[in-house]
């Protein structure tokens, strides 16, 4: 009876470990990674390091939140590397082709991005493709994109355009602010900050979710579900085309396929975000936390020398455990 | 003769987060009876079926099998011993998009295939063939499983648990989406095992009239605890109701004398784009609560989801207060003042991985929101929580996931988050289905309270003694239309039966 008992207990016990894990698991993570990276490499400890892990996450972290949106509608947006991409060629060709102001230019790319979102809404809502595919399709629709409209991939100052026509646009002094600190930090925070509002307290925030959630109910609890998937994918669009005019402030040029390396990522990211706080939805401060962790981790083990061309496998191993967690919890 | 086994449970008792389901709880059946469990909606029926079904491993009591201790913590304990569950989910325990046969099959592939990795189709076919007819389903078993009606499902379901050696079969409400003739069919399955092979059935079920008919034994469950264990020639069905809820209870309809005014809702020759709905015509006035009934399968479900925009409209008028309404999907039916509670709880009425809140006030959200549409979430929980009160939702809180309600408490939450929306039609298509004679009441009263402020109702139900008591006037539909109206006062049962058989 006693070995019984004791059995059951101890039943008991390992599941509320497991839970805790799950639930704490990344922050834990997080702050032993600190502790070790810390710890083995002096030159870690100094602030400008942190700043260099926050500044090198704002991308990462602005096209995951991204991402988890479309997650909130049980969607999957593929296409936001390309969107980046895009955005990316869009802004520079602004300002190298036609000399065109900041703020017209930003705002333009932003808005020529958004056809990526209706393409993928109209392929996922109206035509009814898997939401994986769909955005896999406009992934390489996109990317080609840009690659044609760019001329090959790459714009920067005083390069000629592909059929020789010189160039004279010049990057404003201003747009490259957006890429350094503390403001791409800055703008980071924010953009969380609005993402994590608008979906946890505003009407539209709960209407994702519960689209997510149980399609066939929301519509018949009266939610425009199409409307609210459609929503989803121009919020990621718009989301993922800043993330792209923020690395093109930081890099200052156009180069061939210069999103694509951010989706792995911001996927991570995104999907580790989901058991942060055990909160088990796609939400965008766990995402943040997600792409601290994964930016802390690849930049740890860069000043660790670990070669850049095996860092993959760190990553790839890294998206392979937060999806565990997340596949895991899903069904218990 | 085969031997007689005796399945026992002593001083089960089970704890959720924040949920005593069941304490110290008795339980017994013997193969060749039909046990009834009956009990208010989470009294811990469906529980304490799970946990002999091996569902759950974290309860504390003792199982007997033949008097011998048994330890069940995993489905395959259960099965071992011969014991099998029809859980109340019906869809939740098939898989769609497979066939009748694999479906059938699925626990004999699962258990018996060791070492064997080939699947013999023709075998396979053949043996679920057997099964069927024993269980007496006449279907093709290469349909696939989504193409079934509820009631097929049911069988289909029945007939897994016997194609592996049974000694006891538990099924939680399988009446519930049944027909008075699937139910018959049914009965007579469930005498034929108990007296042909050996078998012991629990049965549980709300419909009262259901267990005097066909059970020998009865348990009662109240808030977890057993108060009565007997035979059923020693109870009637005003005491049982007594033992089961813990207080007298008058079993009549709350219908409140209302005065009917104006029509105002009209509709006019209507087609579902696909058939689903035949040359409709019917009206509803103010105040009115408009029986729709016919057996299941005429068409009740298809029409209330026509009118509430969920499936497509061919042609037709519908009007609202004079006006012709545009309705192209559930979001416009909503805007227009068209509300409909949904059948099959599970897929189409709540979302189980939300709290009981967001589900109560996910229809009416708008009124919830504050400034540039954010949501008052204090409002939001203080309504909640009325309305919890009100329909006596068994919930430790309005953050409680649905998902851990019991089904009957799933139904309330279903068919009260309708009931706070500001509409003018509300359409129920069986809301009662699952809820205990108390909760039944509540609904029934919180309907009527609508009519007393000039809603217009239409209430389609399978239940003919529960459409006479509540309504004012009734339709009844055969193959997809309206074949009689009545005045409720001019209606009788036979009538009714009649003319949902096709009778002219
Ligand atoms: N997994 C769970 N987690 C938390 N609470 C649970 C869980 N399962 C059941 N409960 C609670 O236990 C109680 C008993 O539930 P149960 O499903 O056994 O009721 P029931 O008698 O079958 O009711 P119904 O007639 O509505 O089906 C309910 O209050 C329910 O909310
Ligand atoms: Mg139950």
């Amino acid at each position: 009876m006693t070995a019984l008992t004791e059995q059951m207990a101890s039943k008991k016990r390992l599941p509320a470990v497991v839970d805790f894990l799950s639930k704490w698991g990344t922050i834990l993570t997080i702050f032993v990674l600190l502790i070790f990276f810390s710890a083995t490499m002096p030159s870690f400890r100094t602030s400008s390091n942190m700043v260099t892990i926050m500044r090198s996450i704002a991308i990462v972290t602005v096209i995951a939140t991204g991402i988890t949106v479309s997650l909130t509608v049980d969607g999957f947006d593929l296409s936001v590397g390309s969107v980046a991409t895009f955005a990316v060629a869009l802004v520079m060709s602004f300002f190298v082709w036609y000399g065109w102001g900041t703020i017209l230019a930003i705002v333009v790319a932003l808005v020529v991005s958004l056809v990526v979102a209706a393409v993928n809404a109209f392929l996922i809502v109206k035509l009814r493709i898997f939401d994986l595919l769909a955005t896999l399709a406009t992934m390489f629709i996109f990317e080609g994109v840009a690659m044609t409209y760019t001329g090959g991939g790459s714009i920067s100052e005083g390069m000629p355009r592909l059929d020789g026509t010189p160039t004279f646009g010049k990057i404003p002094a201003e747009f490259r602010l957006i890429g350094q600190s503390p403001y791409i930090i800055v703008i980071m925070l924010v953009i969380v900050a609005l993402v994590h509002v608008f979906l946890t307290y505003t009407k539209h925030g709960r209407y994702l979710y519960i689209v997510g959630g149980n399609r066939e109910a929301a519509r018949l609890s009266g939610i425009p579900v199409n409307r609210y998937r459609t929503l989803a994918y121009f919020l990621s669009a718009l989301l993922a085309a800043t993330g792209g005019i923020i690395l093109a402030a930081r890099i200052g040029s156009a180069q061939i396929n210069s999103g694509a390396g951010y989706l792995m990522p911001a996927v991570a990211a995104a999907f580790i975000g989901y058991s942060v706080a055990g909160i088990k939805k796609p939400n965008a401060v766990g995402t943040l936390v997600g792409a601290i962790l994964v930016g802390l981790l690849e930049n740890g083990l860069i000043m660790m020398s670990v070669p850049y061309y095996s860092l993959n496998i760190i990553k790839g191993l890294v998206l392979a455990i937060a999806l565990a967690i997340t596949y895991y919890r899903k069904h218990d | 003769m085969q031997p007689k086994h005796k399945l026992e449970m002593k001083g089960i008792s089970i704890e959720f987060p924040g949920v005593k389901a069941l304490s110290q709880a008795d339980f017994a059946v013997e193969s060749g009876e039909i046990h009834a469990l009956v009990g208010a909606n989470g009294a811990g029926k469906s529980t304490l079926m799970k946990i002999l079904g091996g569902a759950y491993g974290h309860y504390q009591g003792e199982i007997y099998f033949d008097g011998q201790k048994v330890d069940i913590r995993h489905p395959q304990d259960a099965k071992r011993l011969g014991i099998d569950v029809v859980y109340q989910e019906v869809d939740t325990a098939l898989i769609p998009y497979l066939t009748v046969a694999e479906n059938i099959m699925l626990d004999v592939m699962a258990n018996e295939m060791q070492g064997k990795h080939f699947i013999r189709w023709g075998q396979l076919h053949r043996r679920a063939r057997e099964v069927m007819k024993q269980v007496g389903i006449q279907l093709d078993t290469s349909t696939l499983v989504e193409n079934l009606t509820l009631a097929q499902k049911q069988l289909v379901l029945i007939a897994r648990a016997l194609a592996t050696n049974t000694n006891f079969l538990v099924l939680d409400e399988p009446t519930a989406p049944l027909s008075q003739t699937e139910t018959e069919e049914l009965f007579r399955l469930m005498r034929d095992l108990v007296a042909n092979q050996n078998i012991g059935i629990v049965f549980i079920s709300h419909r009262l009239p259901e267990i005097f008919e066909i059970c020998e034994t009865i348990t009662i469950l109240r808030d977890g605890r057993v108060v009565a264990d007997t035979t059923i020639e020693t109870l009637t069905q005003q005491r049982l109701i007594e033992l089961m809820l813990g207080h007298r209870f008058d079993e009549t309809y709350p219908k409140m004398p209302v005065p009917i005014g104006e029509t105002i809702f009209q509709v006019e020759e209507l087609w579902e784009e696909q058939g689903r709905v035949r040359d409709v015509s019917l009206t509803v006035r103010a105040g009115e609560i408009v029986g729709v009934t016919g057996l299941v399968g005429a068409g009740k479900t298809e029409l209330c989801k026509t009118l509430f925009g969920a499936y497509p409209i061919r042609s037709g008028q519908v009007r609202l207060h004079g006006k012709p309404l545009k309705i192209t999907s559930p979001h416009a039916a909503v805007n227009q003042g068209v509300t409909l509670v949904p059948e099959e709880r599970r897929k189409e009425g709540i979302l189980v991985d939300e709290p009981v809140y967001v589900n109560l006030t996910l229809p009416s959200l708008d009124t919830f929101t504050r400034g540039v549409d954010f949501v008052d979430t204090r409002a939001e929980r203080e309504t909640a929580r009325q309305l919890i009160r009100e329909l006596g939702i068994r919930t430790p809180s309005e953050n409680q996931k649905v998902a851990f309600l019991s089904g009957g408490n799933q139904q309330k939450v279903a068919v009260g988050k309708w009931l706070i929306t500001d509409a003018e039609i509300y359409i129920f298509d069986e809301p009662t289905k699952g809820v205990d004679v108390g909760a039944k009441h509540d609904i029934f009263e919180l309907i009527g309270q609508l009519a007393k402020r000039g809603k217009g109702i239409i209430y389609a139900s399978s239940e003919i003694p529960e459409i006479l008591g509540i309504s004012d006037r009734i339709y009844v539909m055969y193959d997809y239309t309206i074949v009689k109206e009545f005045d409720t006062a001019d209606a009788t049962e036979e009538d009714i039966l009649f003319y949902s058989a096709g009778g002219k």
